[in-house]
């Protein structure tokens, strides 16, 4: 026999989402919380986050990964959240049970009244950018080497070049420099950098790495270990060209080429799913279209800022707590929110109407290229203008945000759809 | 000097298999490998197919061969526990022109041997296999090709030769033979000479420059052959059998094939390198495949891939020695002509995995043939027991299983679901895995959509823990592909 136990919710993930959500359901009166994690300590990617940068929104201060979490942590311990550490959630059904496994107990299955789905993402390996070349020992992700190098004390490398701009592989950059390693360059095949700005002038300007824009890896050598790269420009169509190929010795490659939302659990629910985020649908509950499993952080789509996941982990704690108290009516009907032209996606992807009284809501969004000029983001709907908030500018590195304003509330109960564009502001 | 009676070059799948069946006689067998591991070579990337043997020209060796091969693997699988599945396979035509391709293929095969071959009508093939081109004008079905864990193959039939007394050296490369009046009296190799009157050449694709050591066949030459391939994420693309496009005079194309893992993989690429060791992957060969397997499956989608590898096939210029059939290419698998006690299994390309149970047995007789006293041991044990697989068991036998040894309870890879146990066993196996790459070919580790972005690192960890080594020791696949080079200045802050 499988042993089963009882929690009124569990949450799958001690990540800032996981633990944001398991102390807003617990401050709103759910009585048995537990935490699972695969990790050996609570925090999750927080934990090799040792650079400050967190926390300014939802604290004031400017606190490290690990500090941040601790917050949460120790919130979560005060208010006898249970945590099963280095443990492997198997399996997540859509009537609340939850199969895992670990050294200690093996398997158990844990039965509960709702779920928080808060897995975080992964990051885009080598093979899904199609990198030609050998494959030797060297080619890291960012985030393997984030690890290595803050959590375990081990220095993957002495002479790397980065692909990608994404802002993870800017902190390494910054951070093997420290530890003096040479970076040799950043590289980034996109015309426009992919992390956030402030990330490029504290990581790269301030250590002298160039950053190449327009550049990719072509080609990967060494049999054994990785000893050179061959690095060229593409032109606007990201067509290599030949002629500008430059090899470049060196003995790592870190990857920082994208992060893919950690949806496997969510997927074998059977709830749906968005294709542009990879993350579930969800409404700005943070429910998903299964009734009392919800879904914080970037399991939904990829932040950019740990404050806002926390926001958001906190409203998915809230809402699933009023779930199991019965206060969330089942079926009510949700607005559907649609990005259009150049806005790539918009989460939530619903409104939930009857909400709209109870608390500020928020649509966070990406474009798919860089507007450096003012913009003016658009909702609409079959009721004409709802709202527009005008920006200076934007671009796909920094996700928008955007509050719905109050006066909007009665519009949007009215509309069928709520439809965003984004229109250069003349 | 170390003694034996019979030294066999190369632990891929020939040199391993044929230990195993060598296992069973009265002989002192060494087995020399280059690599840290067997089956390093072309044996550790293939397409992982045992052919039903209607594509090989009748008449030659590799003919005979495959047919052989392909009936021999049920009672191997039986024997050596790895995965084994007689799924059959489809050659899928488009268009009148390779329709009429099938009858010849079909007919072939029936001179090879081929049991139970069909052709099937457009309506039956769409109905088996729902997305395939809709323009398909019929498919010739083997239902005796199958699919196989080649890595455990290889692994399979070496532990089981070691277990009857086969011994095995790793990082061991073959120099020269050591030779008095045409009779072979040793080795010699980069870690000393070996002592030994029979040699079998099974280098894979370095067969010919052993070949040319002895000094025969120098106009032989192995001249490599990359194939590309692309896993899918079998969360996008599964397809529950083996589908090939019709076959050119560049091959048998590029196919899709399920395998034993559950993973759809679409390859290879055909392209002759000059290097022995070149496995690099290419934008080329990718654009390649796109090109291809679109023929056969319109929706085919590169964004589904999760991995892609290559691997280099074994090809030589051989002569069929059959004087009416006229094919270049063919296998060597005979007596060296002019030494004695050198048996040669050279151009080893496909069907080379299919044949090489029939290689081995081709072996055994030619050193019988040329004077080996062969005794059966009294004692022989011809089975080999797989070890606990997490993901296919049940809770409850997984529970049993962890009361046992917690550490299967611990899963390491997520995607794959595979725990520290399955690791740690097999670092600890008869033929022990000590290298990322040899855990990941054994226990699957590492193969699923994040490519080892959680577990690399807590396999290096165990890895070290287990052979009591330093981290900076760990590799990918032999000295020289180490992960870590020092430690930080503050060596951390976590651990």
């Amino acid at each position: 026999m499988i042993p089963i136990h009882d929690y009124d919710l569990i949450v799958v993930g001690s990540g800032p989402a996981g633990l944001a959500a398991a102390v807003s359901a617990k401050k709103n009166g759910v009585d048995s919380v537990l935490i699972i994690d695969r990790d050996v300590e609570p925090g999750g990617i927080l934990l090799q986050c040792v650079h400050s940068g967190f926390g300014l929104e939802t604290f004031g201060e400017d606190l490290p990964g690990p500090s941040y979490a601790q917050r949460y942590i120790q919130d979560a311990e005060l208010l006898h959240i249970d945590f099963l550490m280095d443990t492997m959630v198997l399996d997540v059904t859509k009537d609340f049970s939850v199969t895992v496994s670990n050294e200690k107990f093996g398997i158990q299955i844990f039965l509960a009244k709702a779920i928080v789905l808060a897995m975080g993402c992964r990051e885009r390996s080598r093979a899904q950018i199609h990198l030609s070349g050998t494959r030797p020992a060297g080619v890291f992700t960012a985030g393997t080497a984030q690890r290595w190098v803050n959590v375990e004390g081990l220095m993957p490398g002495k002479n790397f070049v980065i692909l990608g701009s994404g802002d993870i592989g800017m902190i390494m950059a910054r951070r093997l420099t420290l530890e003096g390693a040479h970076v040799n360059r950043v590289v980034e095949i996109m015309p426009y950098l992919n992390g956030l700005s402030r990330n490029y002038v504290q990581c790269l300007q301030d250590y002298d790495i160039p950053l190449f824009l327009n550049h990719t890896i072509n080609n990967i050598y060494g049999k054994k270990r990785v000893e050179a790269v061959e690095i060229v420009r593409v032109d606007q169509n990201r067509k290599v060209q030949p002629e500008t190929a430059e090899i470049i010795p060196c003995d790592t490659v870190l990857l920082s080429v994208g992060l893919i939302p950690e949806n496997e659990l969510t997927r074998k629910i059977g709830v749906a799913m968005d294709p542009i985020t990879g993350g579930a649908m969800t409404d700005n509950c943070f429910e998903t279209s299964s009734p009392g499993i919800f879904v914080a952080g970037n399991v939904v789509h990829v932040y950019d800022l740990v404050d806002y996941v926390t926001h958001d982990g906190t409203i998915a704690g809230e809402q699933a707590a009023r779930f199991i108290q019965g206060h969330r009516k089942i079926h009510q009907k949700r607005i559907p929110v649609i990005a259009e032209d150049s806005l790539r996606y918009v989460v939530p992807q619903k409104i939930c109407p009857e909400t709209l009284q109870e608390a500020e809501i928020q649509l966070f969004m990406r474009v798919s290229f860089p507007m450096e000029y003012p913009v003016q983001i658009r909702a609409y709907s079959d009721q004409g203008d709802i709202f527009r908030k005008t920006l200076p500018y934007v671009r796909p590195g920094e996700m928008v945000s955007i509050q719905i304003p109050k006066t909007a509330h009665d519009l949007i109960q009215a509309s069928d759809a709520i439809r965003l564009q984004i229109l250069r502001k003349e | 000097m170390d003694s034996y009676d019979v030294v066999i070059i190369g632990a891929g799948v020939v040199g391993c298999l044929t230990a195993r069946f060598l296992s069973r006689y009265q002989l002192r067998i060494l087995v020399i490998e280059k690599e840290s591991d067997v089956g390093a070579g072309t044996s550790s990337a293939n397409s992982a197919l045992i052919h039903a043997g209607y594509d090989p020209v009748p008449g030659t060796l590799k003919a005979a061969m495959n047919v052989r091969g392909n009936s021999m693997w049920d009672d191997l699988a039986g024997e050596l526990d790895f995965d084994f599945e007689r799924c059959g396979d489809y050659v899928a035509a488009i268009g009148d022109e390779e329709f009429q391709k099938l009858f010849v293929l079909k007919k072939q095969g029936e001179q090879n041997g081929v049991p139970g071959l069909k052709i099937l009508s457009p309506d039956e093939i769409r109905k088996r296999i729902p997305n395939i081109n809709h323009d398909v004008s019929g498919a010739l079905y083997a239902p005796t090709a199958g699919i196989c864990d080649t890595f455990a193959v290889t692994i399979a039939a070496a532990e089981n030769a070691q277990a009857n007394g086969v011994v095995f050296k790793f990082n061991t490369c073959f120099e020269s033979f050591l030779m008095e009046n045409h009779q072979i009296f040793g080795i010699r190799t980069d870690q000393g000479d070996i002592c030994c009157k029979w040699v079998i050449n099974a280098a894979g694709l370095y067969a010919d420059e052993v070949m040319h050591m002895a000094g025969s066949h120098p106009e032989f030459q192995i001249h490599p052959r990359r194939g590309e391939y692309c896993v899918f994420d079998p969360a996008c693309f599964q397809l529950d059998t083996v589908l090939f496009p019709v076959p050119s005079e560049k091959g048998k194309g590029v196919l899709f094939f399920k395998t034993t893992h559950g993973n759809t993989i679409v390859g290879p690429t055909s392209e002759f390198i000059d290097s022995k060791d070149d496995k690099a992957v290419s934008i080329q060969g990718l654009q390649y495949l796109e090109e291809q397997m679109k023929k056969i499956i319109p929706a085919a989608d590169l964004r589904w891939t999760i991995a892609s590898f290559a691997g280099l096939r074994a090809s030589g210029n051989a002569v069929c020695k059959n004087r009416d059939v006229d094919y270049t290419g063919d296998f060597i698998v005979e007596a060296d002509d002019s030494i004695k006690g050198l048996i040669h299994c050279a151009g080893i390309e496909s069907p080379g995995l299919t044949a090489s149970p029939a290689i081995a047995e081709r072996v055994l007789q030619l050193l019988r043939d040329s004077g080996l006293v062969m005794i059966e041991k009294p004692v022989w044990n011809p089975f080999r027991k797989r070890r606990p697989c997490f993901r296919r068991l049940t809770n409850e036998e997984r529970n049993q299983l962890i009361a046992k040894d917690p550490r299967y309870g611990r899963i390491v890879c997520r995607c794959e679901m595979v725990t520290e146990g399955e690791i740690v066993a097999e670092i600890h196996a008869p033929i022990a895995a000590r290298t990322y790459d040899s855990i990941k070919r054994r226990t699957w580790c590492g193969t699923g959509r994040c490519q080892g972005g959680f577990d690399l690192i807590r396999v290096v960890d165990i890895l070290a823990r287990e052979l009591n080594l330093s981290l900076e020791k760990i590799n990918k696949k032999g000295v020289g592909s180490e992960f870590i080079v020092s430690e930080t200045k503050n060596q951390g802050s976590g651990k």
